[in-house]
């Protein structure tokens, strides 16, 4: 109870994480795609390329000062695209996490509390989530419906809940036989009241973790399906589409899968190192 | 004059995997107003059992309460209403717990959760306090379990106290709603020996100066030396003996009892194997 307590807990925390050059790139990395999505009519150098613009005399250009990632083969700046394509890549990861985040944490909280015939229905629904692959349950949606972001989106989202419901169920289970835990109990605290102000403020270091982890994976998921044509369709820019139009034309126009891939990496390795450092910031175990 | 807690004839059996054991055989004992009362036994002696009925945590089942009668103010607790039953918890009788580490939520400052069991109980008795009510009266508390920096304790996190200062922390908690029987368990048992004794001290004095009965549940007789006036000896599920506390020590009637006192480590003689 010295000095050291007058510093604020959130300037400790600030930096602490500030000391963790992983979480800083990661941080950095995100919030440039970000801002890059929101304001990409006011950043790019063609935002008309964005939809079904063609200027033959221009296709295939190698990167220049003038294109700085090339143009494609129907002669858009590349460059301008992959900046409009991380408006897709995110918003998919922020609608499928939106719902799933929540929805899993509320059903890990369920079962791990309530435990008995709740945990056991959640529980098993879950395995039986888990045994299909997101990338194979969008596949079989996009055929059965058709291949569209928002099918895609519900795809994933309807399988990737139950892994916050698994990771918020282990913790709420060890939180539960903690005194505290008890104490609420005795004192006639409302289930509601145990649930939200007692046990999940202690999830939300895990929660923020596994989101950022995740909204990597999401992203990666939502190209994938965009690479095979289930994603979002032409001429809408996407950076999975993007690799697969241009894949034909390798080796000699590189640039034009080889860029829009790596923006890919760069996002997704912006998300990780993110969630990685939050990990080493918060000290949570086991969230993957 | 009646005793505030009356425990009678209280017997109760767990049922687990089809076999049934009785672990309470009709305990009774009385917690008079202002009484400093010790129930003592080892482990497995039925003494957490009786709290739990006492306090009403009895999960039921396993648990069966056959016969017996928990008298509080007049009122047999097992009888009454399961709202009124609450009502009383945390109000009238309150509990000490007995881990300072893991009886704190580690997410919420020590003001937080103190503010957030005093509306709990306020909302109980239909006392209107505001926020700033609730601020003063947790200073307050804080001042009277003598810490020094109430405030800053307030403003802290559990984390950044000491074991000591959480256990103080837990005793004002129990005193939050001005009780009138506050019934600890093995308080500071995970502190070390000095401290332990400070919270000891810390509990007789604040049970004295308010008037509370106290009810002390433990194994070490140290505590209930330092702890109290009346004391109850349990063993398998019954009480063996009970009385003044300083003639159960100077005089032990039962076998029982007298192994119990011979067990305790002295620091005389040598250590012979």
């Amino acid at each position: 109870m010295s000095e050291v307590q007058a510093l604020s807990n959130s300037y400790q925390n600030w930096y602490r994480f500030s000391r963790n050059p992983t979480a800083v790139i990661g941080l950095v990395i995100v919030v440039l795609c970000v801002l890059a999505a929101i304001f990409a009519p006011h950043i790019t150098p063609y935002p008309d390329h964005v939809g079904a613009v063609v200027d033959f005399r221009n296709r295939h250009q190698p990167p220049s000062a003038a294109h700085w990632f090339g143009t494609d083969n129907v002669g858009r700046d590349i460059f301008t695209r992959v900046i409009f394509g991380f408006r897709v890549s995110l918003s998919l990861a922020f609608v499928v996490l939106i719902i799933a985040v929540p929805l899993g944490t509320l059903m890990g909280l369920l079962a791990g509390y309530f435990g008995g015939w709740t945990e056991i229905i959640i529980m098993r629904l879950t395995d039986v989530a888990l045994a299909l692959p997101p990338l194979i349950m969008a596949l079989a949606v996009a055929a059965v419906l058709e291949p569209s972001l928002m099918n895609a989106m519900l795809a994933i989202a309807s399988l990737w809940w139950t892994w916050h419901t698994r990771l918020i169920y282990s913790i709420v289970r060890q939180i539960r036989a903690q005194e505290y835990i008890e104490a609420a109990e005795t004192l006639g605290a409302s289930k509601v009241h145990i649930l939200l102000r007692e046990i999940l403020p202690n999830c939300a270091s895990a929660i923020a973790v596994k989101t950022s982890l995740d909204a990597g994976f999401v992203i990666l998921i939502g190209a994938s399906l965009s690479f095979l044509g289930l994603g979002i369709q032409p001429p809408t820019p996407d950076l999975g589409t993007m690799v697969a139009t241009g894949a034909s034309f390798l080796p000699d126009y590189w640039w034009e899968s080889l860029l829009p891939g790596t923006a890919i990496l760069f996002v997704a390795l912006g998300f990780n190192l993110l969630g990685d450092g939050l990990r080493d910031l918060f000290d949570v175990e086991d969230v993957r | 004059m009646t005793a505030l807690l009356s425990v009678q004839n209280l017997s109760v059996s767990f049922t687990t995997y089809g076999r049934t054991a009785e672990v309470l055989k009709a305990v009774s004992l009385d917690v008079p107003q202002g009484a400093q009362v010790a129930l003592v036994g080892e482990s497995g002696s039925g003494k957490s059992v009786t709290m739990k009925a006492i306090m009403g945590l009895l999960p039921q089942p396993p648990a069966r309460i056959h016969a017996g009668k928990i008298m509080f103010d007049g009122r047999d607790l097992l009888t009454l209403p399961e709202r009124e039953r609450v009502a009383l918890r945390g109000t009238a009788m309150s509990m000490v717990f007995q881990d300072p580490m893991s009886s704190l939520n580690p997410v919420w400052t020590i003001q937080d959760q103190l503010s957030t069991i005093l509306k709990y109980a306020d909302r109980r008795l239909g006392r209107d306090r505001d926020r700033k009510g609730r601020r003063a009266r947790v200073l307050d508390v804080l001042t009277q379990v003598r810490m020094r920096e109430p405030e800053r304790v307030a403003a802290s996190y559990p984390i950044i106290l000491s074991g000591g200062m959480r256990q103080r922390v837990l005793i004002a908690m129990a005193l939050l709603s001005e009780p009138r029987l506050l019934i600890a368990d093995e308080p500071g048992t995970a502190l070390d020996v000095t401290t332990q004794a400070q919270i000891l001290k810390l509990l007789r004095d604040l049970v004295e100066a308010q008037g509370l009965a106290l009810l002390m549940i433990t194994h070490n007789l140290g505590v209930v030396r330092e702890t109290s006036n009346t004391v109850y000896v349990m063993n398998k599920g019954e009480i063996v003996e009970s009385g003044p506390t300083d003639r159960i020590f100077a005089a032990p009637q039962q076998q029982y009892t007298r192994d119990l006192i011979a067990a305790v480590p002295r620091l005389t003689g040598r250590v012979t194997t």
